[in-house]
């Protein structure tokens, strides 16, 4: 096999995988600090493919264009749904916090099912079919869009949280929760907010992989499950590990495909995730709890 | 004057009542002893995957239900009463769909596009002592297993291949070009699977002018098929060899594009790349590929009324496989229960093993079944995407058309 197929499916899979990592970002974010594991994540991105489907096919607005509103339509839908709900169950015991996310998920599925039906929906935006050559590696357009998107909304995420009197309290938060509440910081408040900023990656992830593949309503829980897979292996509530690990899994699903059998993708996946539980629990850059 | 009763051995005691409202009640709910007079509409349950994976070739299947009434009224055959039932793309609720749909009192069932769905539900068909005409499902097994009560009017993987492989030459001779070498990207669901091991079987047999250099499987519902085609076009074949469904005809395109690949010919064995949603999905990039395929014979009496039926519910949709199949399931059960005279199970299957309808709509000599109940006379078509419609290449007696070859680049279409 020539050399150059090895340079271009790995491309496309580390594009993919930044993409993948942007998504699991979100739930990283959410579990790190609000310490509750978002089952209906994959579910929230399907919202915002969607939403992007529809704006596309009304109004033919590119969803690149279109990932700004999107996100912050999940910003306010993230934002509602933990200061509604979910903020109640942060301090119940964690079989009632997962039971109340899965029935998130399964409203959620069904609502879309109900809206949209159970065919699969795509944008064909006017660069679908475009790629870059340069020598002998040909890049997907879209999947370089996805995935420069990808690196610059991480990037900005990281500035947040690294930089901002704003982001600063979250992370206080995430570290003690005791200690945020005795300097005084709104701990509800700075929880609604992290979980939106959570939900927001999801819909600037869902416009970017609607570039990709195409979207149906039961979608979602493959979703989650990959979102699982990504921040286990990168760390969870890391930040780098989610896009870490997107990148890894991205790479091993184009290589495992490439060098062995496509069908058996996944299967390597997830030997990757019983690899990293056996030998580095804690995720790849995830740090070691007492 | 009182009246009694009855006295004696006519008396009517409440033990007698108790049985007679026993009996009554078993009888009322033994689906499979319900025989109609002849007037009565015969309940046929057509099961298809109208949602999941397969929903829309299940819909597209539903047109040809659809539309069928109308012509079975003008061919002077009985009505049927249509009960519809979702498979849901799923082997289990297909099974569990035909188990409601028996106990809802369907006296003959109709489907189901798929061949592990059509499986289970002639398992149950079979167990319930009710007829299953198969509109489409190519697994051979299904019609080997001994069954009596299943038909099926839908050619098997090794009649889809043994005719695939003649149609191929039949083109390759008019052309006067062939490939030397072919990648065949094939899904590995039971279809596709079965496919791929006719092919290793019997492609020796036919002396094709190419040889196959890869075989790469792939998930039915794989996201992405960018690795795949990668991996394929790396072979440097001069063919692709496509045993797929819908939206993985569609992903295989759009990389064939995206990765600049352009074969000389793609060459469908199955389903996908003549569906309607492929040719409005892609436009011009439709164009070219040859399916390999049970069709439809476009210089039949019958397929012209059967198209002009389609034309007038649904304008715009071309007619496929999936309509044509599924009408003469039902033309099949119509006739039966005409000839039969009942709507008895045992009456029905006999009917249909009887079968002898020569003015139809598929490619061949007209529907019969052999001791199996598989209508082993079927033949197969090569048909070309041009510009939105599919036209048919041969064999000869079936063509309307001269094959475009080889496939125009995917960057020259403008």
């Amino acid at each position: 096999m020539p050399a150059d197929i090895y340079f271009n499916v790995a491309v496309g899979g580390i594009l993919t995988g930044l993409v993948f990592g942007l998504m699991a970002l979100g739930l990283s974010v959410i579990f790190g600090v609000v310490r509750v594991v978002n089952f209906a994540h994959g579910e929230m991105m399907t919202i915002a493919m969607y939403i992007a489907v529809t704006l596309f096919s009304a109004f033919h607005l590119d969803p690149l264009v279109m990932l700004v509103p999107i996100a912050a339509a999940l910003f306010v839908f993230g934002y509602a749904l933990q200061a509604g709900l979910i903020n109640r169950f942060v301090v119940r015991p964690e079989h009632s916090q997962f039971l109340l996310l899965v029935a998130i998920a399964i409203i959620i599925t069904n609502a879309l099912l109900i809206l949209f039906g159970p065919d699969s929906q795509n944008v064909q935006a006017s660069y679908a079919y475009d790629s870059f050559q340069l020598g002998p590696l040909i890049v997907d357009a879209t999947k370089l869009y996805a995935g420069v998107t990808a690196v610059a909304a991480t990037t900005g995420l990281f500035a947040f949280f690294r930089y901002t009197s704003l982001g600063t309290a979250i992370r206080a938060c995430a570290d003690n929760y005791t200690g945020a509440m005795v300097v005084g910081l709104d701990v509800k408040r700075l929880y609604s907010l992290t979980f939106a900023i959570g939900a927001g990656c999801v819909g600037a992830a869902g416009c970017m992989l609607l570039l990709i593949f195409d979207v149906t309503p039961a979608v979602g829980p493959a979703y989650t499950l990959l979102a699982f897979v990504i921040v286990i292996t990168g760390g969870l509530g890391s930040m780098p590990g989610a896009l870490v690990g997107g990148v890894l899994i991205g790479l091993t699903e184009a290589l495992a495909g490439l060098l062995f059998t496509p069908s058996a993708k996944s299967m390597f996946v997830f030997a990757i995730l019983v690899l990293v539980l056996l030998f580095r629990p804690q995720g790849i850059m995830g740090k070691r709890t007492a | 004057m009182r009246c009694k009763m009855g006295t004696g051995r006519n008396r009517i005691t409440r033990r007698t009542v108790a049985a007679g409202l026993g009996a009554s009640a078993l009888s009322g709910l033994a689906p499979f002893n319900i025989v109609r007079a002849q007037g009565a509409p015969l309940k046929v349950g057509v099961l298809l995957p109208r949602s999941g994976l397969q929903a829309s070739i299940g819909q597209d299947c539903q047109r040809g239900v659809d539309i069928s009434p109308g012509i079975l009224k003008d061919l002077g055959l009985p009505s049927l009463q249509i009960i519809n039932a979702d498979t849901e793309t799923n082997v289990d609720v297909a099974r569990s769909r035909a188990e409601k749909l028996i106990g809802d009192g369907a006296q003959l069932l109709v489907g189901a596009f798929d061949s592990g769905q059509s499986s289970a539900i002639a398992q149950v068909a079979e167990q319930k002592g009710i007829p299953f005409v198969i509109n489409i499902a190519a697994a051979p097994p299904i019609t080997e297993q001994g069954y009596k009560f299943v038909f099926r009017n839908f050619p098997t993987g090794p009649m889809i291949l043994r005719d695939a492989f003649l149609n191929q030459k039949e083109v390759f001779q008019i052309t006067g070009s062939a490939p030397k070498t072919a990648v065949m990207l094939h899904v590995n669901d039971t279809y596709g699977t079965s496919i791929q091991k006719g092919m290793a079987a019997m492609f020796p047999k036919f002396d094709l002018p190419y040889k196959i250099l890869e075989e790469i499987a792939y998930d039915p519902g794989a996201r992405d098929l960018s690795v795949e085609v990668a991996k394929a076009k790396a072979t440097g074949a001069e063919a692709v060899i496509a045993v797929s469904r819908l939206n993985d005809a569609i992903l295989l395109t759009r990389e064939l594009v995206k990765q600049r690949w352009n074969p000389m010919a793609v060459l469908s064995i199955g389903p996908g790349w003549y569906e309607d949603q492929y040719l409005k999905t892609l436009g011009k990039l439709s164009d070219g590929p040859i399916s390999l395929v049970p069709w439809y014979d476009p210089n039949k009496k019958a397929s012209n009324i059967l198209e002009a039926a389609l034309a007038k519910s649904y304008p715009g949709v071309n007619m496929s496989t999936n309509h044509v199949y599924t009408f003469e399931a039902l033309l099949i059960a119509a006739d039966a229960y005409k000839r039969a005279g009942s709507a008895d199970p045992k009456a029905l299957a006999d009917a249909i093993r009887a079968t002898n309808i020569t003015d139809n709509v598929s490619p061949g000599p007209g529907i019969q079944f052999d001791a199996k109940g598989q209508n082993d006379k079927l033949k197969g078509s090569a048909i070309q995407n041009r510009a939105g419609k599919l036209v048919t290449l041969a064999p000869k007696e079936a063509a309307n058309a001269k094959p475009e070859w080889p496939l125009t680049p995917y960057d020259k279409r403008g």
